[in-house]
């Protein structure tokens, strides 16, 4: 290993932060870790934007708005390895079950017709990120490098990719620790 | 006794006539990966997950007959890559959401996809819009998870004696329809003991209230490969 | 209804085999099948519900729903686009008042595309409740309209646009024939059976409908089949687009057809033949009834065949629209009245076809050759083509021509010949042999139709310079997506998902990678699909991808990557819903 630190960022789209609490159950080994990586932008750490250096992106939840393609591509421009890290990444997850009822149903049961809504409105700020039609993972909107199946990943997952990539090797996960659930 | 043999990745495999070649490589105990495929039933040959070259052909191992002379490759690179990829077209043309499926652990289109190294799904989605009937009061059909595999509709005919299942439609709109006037499948007359209701490979057809009976972690597939549990079941059911 | 099913179901025998049959009897009257029909229908014919569920899903002319009285379909093969398809069905949607692929509100009309209909040298071409249309020109599709509007029953429509011609351009040793009805027969009984396969297995006459295979070899088969029944089945489902030779043959030589197979039949042992005709030339279907009738009364049909002491019919069994029911096995399974899937193999039909039974299936035009051959013997025959392909092809010429229509060529002629006698100047290259086929450039055309070169079932459609290949590659690719028949798992999500990839290459949303994303498609599908359709629906790409590989790099965009699916589309109904259209409602497709 160099002893130029590696640049990681981190973030999650239409996800549910799982990803991220799983990654931190590296537990100790997050310390040692440290010793060889540089957290960019992430919600673990307060920087807003990537970057224009960073060696990998983690990114976990799949593109469900328009905010999630500009932070996608975001990512890709910045990082040299781009990982889509869980389920919902992979193949939209859970959100993507969404998917088989029109936009327009969702969100008049979300905000205008659903029981016990007040001020039925479907809100229309324009600070507001729009919706997608559909979700999609992240391979249907930038080029994707490696994926780290999992709902979420385990912990051990992200150690033997990181550790792989780390030490110059191709990473490869062995049987125990490909799981889609 | 005869002894005609086929070679199968350089091993010697003995069969006997009438043998495809899935029959004769899984009672020498050599896995090919399969879906459709069940030693229970007739062979339906529509996965192609099970493919093998023969003398240099491509050919389906569960429905090719074993004759002398063939020389066969089933573990090598380059098959399966394709079969990884075969196996990534079924997962985009359905909607496989395994952690919301009761199915993850025991299912075996994510075991073959463990097996053969999958981790994502390559191609695009279809997110095509697919029903659950959950009429039936013990028996539920997500529509979602199903592969064409014909296992229920053989499963029915062959074993149970009924006709509860049929794949309807053409290309890409295949979909699993149930024998009933209303067609759904509390009218039709599949009974929970019948053993189509429990011969489905995914989660498509699942038995009501004993999904998590057996904890996510403990399944089947968590730690054992699907390799080892298939021939340890149908070796078996093969020496009868 | 009921009466009328319970008629149309004692008529056909109750037999399930008829179901296709039967069904098209109550399309024709009720527009779909209803739903009681089915119910209705099932415990009579002895099968389950979904039997028939599932065929009415998988032929494109049975519906659930009901199309309109006149239900009007419109030939959207490559050929057809060459003439304006594209602009006269919108004109004719518009003329009409009915969206495409709907039914219009009163339910009178219904209209939509369908696959090449085989009229390719008289497009724009079409069917109306299953007859066909030619020559479609905005004048005459407002008279169509016309007659549409006034309810005009079918038969006082004008003959004119049912004229289907047959455009014989060239004919060479078999077109020039004009045989006596019953003369190969004779000749063959005379000659004695025996010696009349020689004379085949001599010619060396290979099947025509494509795959080649040695015509003497398959009647041997069957026949050393031990056996009580076996069946002769004429392949005339003429599917392939570009393909209408055996549309012509039917027309004109149908007793040497005929002929053939009864000799066939003779020559095997069989007793049953089936003629195999796609739904969509229901025009020839009572000319070719009258035929048979004829040649029944000839006692060239039926029982003690000339005093020979051999019985056999023909009967003549109609296709509900589906490219695959070519193929020999899924034709064998839709005359079963099932769905045409192909079958495992082997078996092959030669030891188990119909019903488990023998079968012989074979092209229009290999009954037609077998029947000249048993007339003139086989080395008349053979004098003619290559060493390997003996006789001479019948070629049914379209697209960039001055003269679309039948050709007759020995094997072994070069396609600058075929070019320069029908016409064909500045020419880009040529499919030969439909979209299943191979696209040959214009420095190639010192090549040979030949089995061992260009191998072709008949379909050969010149390409000008004003074309785009591309055009063809998209149109193909939605062909064999549609006509997929889901079976196996390659083809029904391979064939979806290259249709997806061809359009957003031809559209102009290809990147850096979707060409090796293409490619390796291409290879999955070909390499493990079940039957032959799904080995050849990549080919359109292939052969095309490998000639102008810079056609295809030219539609990207020099960037890594872009979505395979249309952003801001995806955001419209969003922005719909939230009244919004700022430039923040709006996504670009690929990265400014
Ligand atoms: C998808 C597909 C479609 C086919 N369509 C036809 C057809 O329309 N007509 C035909 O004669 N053969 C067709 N064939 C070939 C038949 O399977 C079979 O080989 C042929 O009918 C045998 O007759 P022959 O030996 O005279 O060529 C098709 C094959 C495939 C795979
Ligand atoms: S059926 Fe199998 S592959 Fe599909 S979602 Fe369920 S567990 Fe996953
Ligand atoms: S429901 Fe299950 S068993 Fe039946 S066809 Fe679908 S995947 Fe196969
Ligand atoms: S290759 Fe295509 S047409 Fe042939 S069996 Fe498979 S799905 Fe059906
Ligand atoms: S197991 Fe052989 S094709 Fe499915």
């Amino acid at each position: 290993m160099t002893n130029k630190k590696v640049k990681v960022a981190t973030v999650s789209l239409a996800g549910c932060f799982g990803c991220h609490m799983s990654f931190l159950d590296l537990d100790e080994r997050l310390v040692e870790l440290v010793e060889h990586v540089e957290f960019d932008r992430s919600p673990l750490t307060d920087i807003e934007h990537c970057s224009s250096d960073c060696d990998i992106g983690l990114i976990e939840g799949g593109v469900c708005n328009s905010e999630n393609v500009h932070v996608l591509r975001e990512f890709r421009k910045n990082c040299k390895i781009l990982v889509a890290v869980g389920a919902c990444a992979i193949n939209g997850g859970l959100p993507a079950m969404r998917n088989h009822i029109s936009l327009e149903d969702c969100l008049n049961e979300a905000y205008r017709d659903g029981i016990g809504v007040e001020n039925a409105q479907i809100p229309n700020d324009v600070e507001l990120p729009l919706l997608l039609d559909k979700v999609h993972p992240l391979h249907e909107v930038v080029k994707i490098d490696y994926f780290l199946p999992g709902c979420p990943p385990s912990a051990d997952v992200f150690w033997k990719f990181l550790t792989d990539l780390l030490a110059g090797r191709e990473p490869s996960l062995n049987y125990e620790l490909v799981h889609f659930d | 006794m005869n002894n005609k043999s086929i070679v199968i990745d350089g091993k010697n495999v003995p069969f006997e006539d009438g043998q495809t070649i899935m029959q004769a490589a899984t009672a020498a105990g050599i896995y090919i990966p399969h879906l459709c495929h069940n030693p229970d039933f007739t062979p339906h040959g529509s996965c192609k997950l099970c493919t093998v070259k023969v003398n240099g052909r491509n050919c389906s191992a569960c429905t090719f007959p074993a004759s002398e002379g063939q020389n066969i490759t089933n573990v090598t690179k380059e098959l399966n890559d394709d079969r990884e990829k075969i196996t990534q077209m079924l997962f985009v043309e359905g909607n496989h959401f395994c952690p919301s499926c009761e199915k993850t652990g025991n299912c075996n289109l994510q075991a073959v996809a463990y097996h053969l190294g999958m981790t994502d799904n390559h191609f695009p989605h279809f997110f095509e819009n697919r029903e659950v009937d959950a009429s039936h009061p013990d028996v539920m059909i997500d529509h979602n998870r199903c592969i064409f595999c014909t296992l229920c509709v053989r499963a029915s005919q062959q074993e149970d004696g009924k006709n509860v299942f049929a794949i309807s439609g053409r290309g890409i709109e295949k979909r699993l329809i149930v024998n009933s006037e209303s067609g759904l499948l509390k009218d039709s007359d599949l009974d929970v003991n019948d053993c189509a209701a429990h011969i489905c490979p995914t989660g498509a057809i699942l038995i009501k209230r004993t999904g998590y009976k057996v904890p996510i972690g403990q399944r089947i597939f968590d730690h054992a490969h699907i390799d080892t549990v298939t021939l340890a079941n149908e070796g078996a059911s093969h020496d009868e | 209804m009921q009466q009328f099913i319970r008629q149309l179901a004692q008529e056909n025998d109750f037999q399930s085999t008829c179901l296709l049959k039967i069904l098209r009897a109550i399309q024709a009257r009720y527009f779909h099948i209803p739903k009681a029909a089915i119910e209705q229908l099932a415990p009579i014919l002895n099968i389950p519900r979904t039997q028939i569920q599932n065929v009415i899903a998988f032929y494109s002319f049975f519906h659930f729903e009901p199309r309109g009285k006149y239900d009007i379909l419109i030939s959207s093969s490559i050929t057809d686009l060459m003439v304006g398809q594209k602009e006269l069905i919108a004109y004719f949607a518009e003329k009409l008042g009915v969206k495409i692929g709907e039914v219009r509100a009163d339910g009178v009309v219904s209209l939509n595309n369908t696959s090449c209909t085989g009229m390719c040298d008289q497009s724009l071409a079409g069917l109306v409740n299953g007859y066909a249309i030619t020559k479609l020109t905005k004048a005459r599709i407002d008279e169509i309209v016309e007659n549409v509007n006034k309810q005009l029953p079918l038969e006082q429509w004008s003959r004119d646009f049912f004229k289907v011609e047959d455009n014989i351009i060239k004919s060479g040793l078999l077109l020039n024939q004009k045989p006596i009805q019953g003369e190969a027969l004779k000749a063959a009984l005379e000659r004695g059976l025996k010696e009349t396969w020689e004379e085949i297995s001599v010619s060396g006459l290979r099947g025509r409908g494509g795959a080649g295979f040695e015509t003497a070899m398959k009647w041997h088969y069957a026949s050393e089949e031990d056996a009580e029944q076996r069946y002769v089945i004429c392949n005339a489902d003429e599917g392939e687009p570009g393909t209408f030779k055996d549309r012509v043959l039917l027309n004109s030589y149908a007793h040497s057809v005929f002929e053939g197979m009864t000799v066939t039949a003779a020559f095997v042992g069989a007793t049953q033949g089936f003629i195999y005709l796609r739904g969509e030339y229901l025009h020839l279907y009572d000319k070719l009834e009258a035929i048979l009738e004829d040649r029944r009364k000839a006692n060239l049909l039926g029982k003690n065949i000339l005093q020979h002491g051999f019985d056999f019919d023909i009967e003549i069994c109609l296709g509900a629209g589906a490219y695959i029911c070519g193929e020999e096995s899924a034709l064998i399974e839709s005359l079963e009245g099932k769905v045409g899937i192909p079958r495992n193999r082997p078996p092959y039909p030669v030891t188990s076809g119909y019903l488990g039974k023998p079968t012989v299936v074979k092209n229009v035009e290999t009954y037609f050759a077998a029947a000249n051959i048993a007339i003139h013997g086989g080395e008349w025959f053979a004098a003619f083509g290559t060493a390997k392909s003996k006789g001479t092809k019948i070629l049914s010429i379209s697209g960039d021509c001055v003269k679309a229509g039948i050709y007759e060529y020995p094997f072994g002629t070069t396609i600058q010949t075929v070019l320069d006698d029908c016409g064909a100047t500045d020419v880009l290259g040529v499919q030969v042999g439909g979209p299943s086929g191979t696209f040959i450039a214009n420095n190639e055309f010192g090549r040979k139709l030949a089995f061992e070169d260009l191998a072709t079932g008949g379909s050969f459609i010149v390409f000008n310079n004003s074309r785009n290949i591309l055009d063809m590659v998209h149109n193909f690719s939605h062909f064999f997506a549609h006509e997929s028949c889901g079976f196996c798992t390659p083809c029904r999500v391979g064939t979806s998902l290259l249709k997806k990839q061809v359009d957003k290459i031809v559209e102009g949303h290809g990147s850096a990678g979707d060409i090796v994303a293409l490619e390796e498609l291409c290879q999955l599908i070909k390499n493990y699909s079940h039957c032959g359709l799904g080995q050849t629906a990549a080919n359109p790409v292939l052969t095309t991808l490998e000639r102008y590989p810079e056609l295809y790099q030219n539609m990207l965009k020099k960037i890594s990557y872009e979505p395979g699916f249309d952003l801001d589309k995806s955001l419209e109904t969003a922005r719909r819903l939230a009244n919004r259209d700022d430039a923040a409602a709006h996504l670009a497709q690929v990265e400014e």
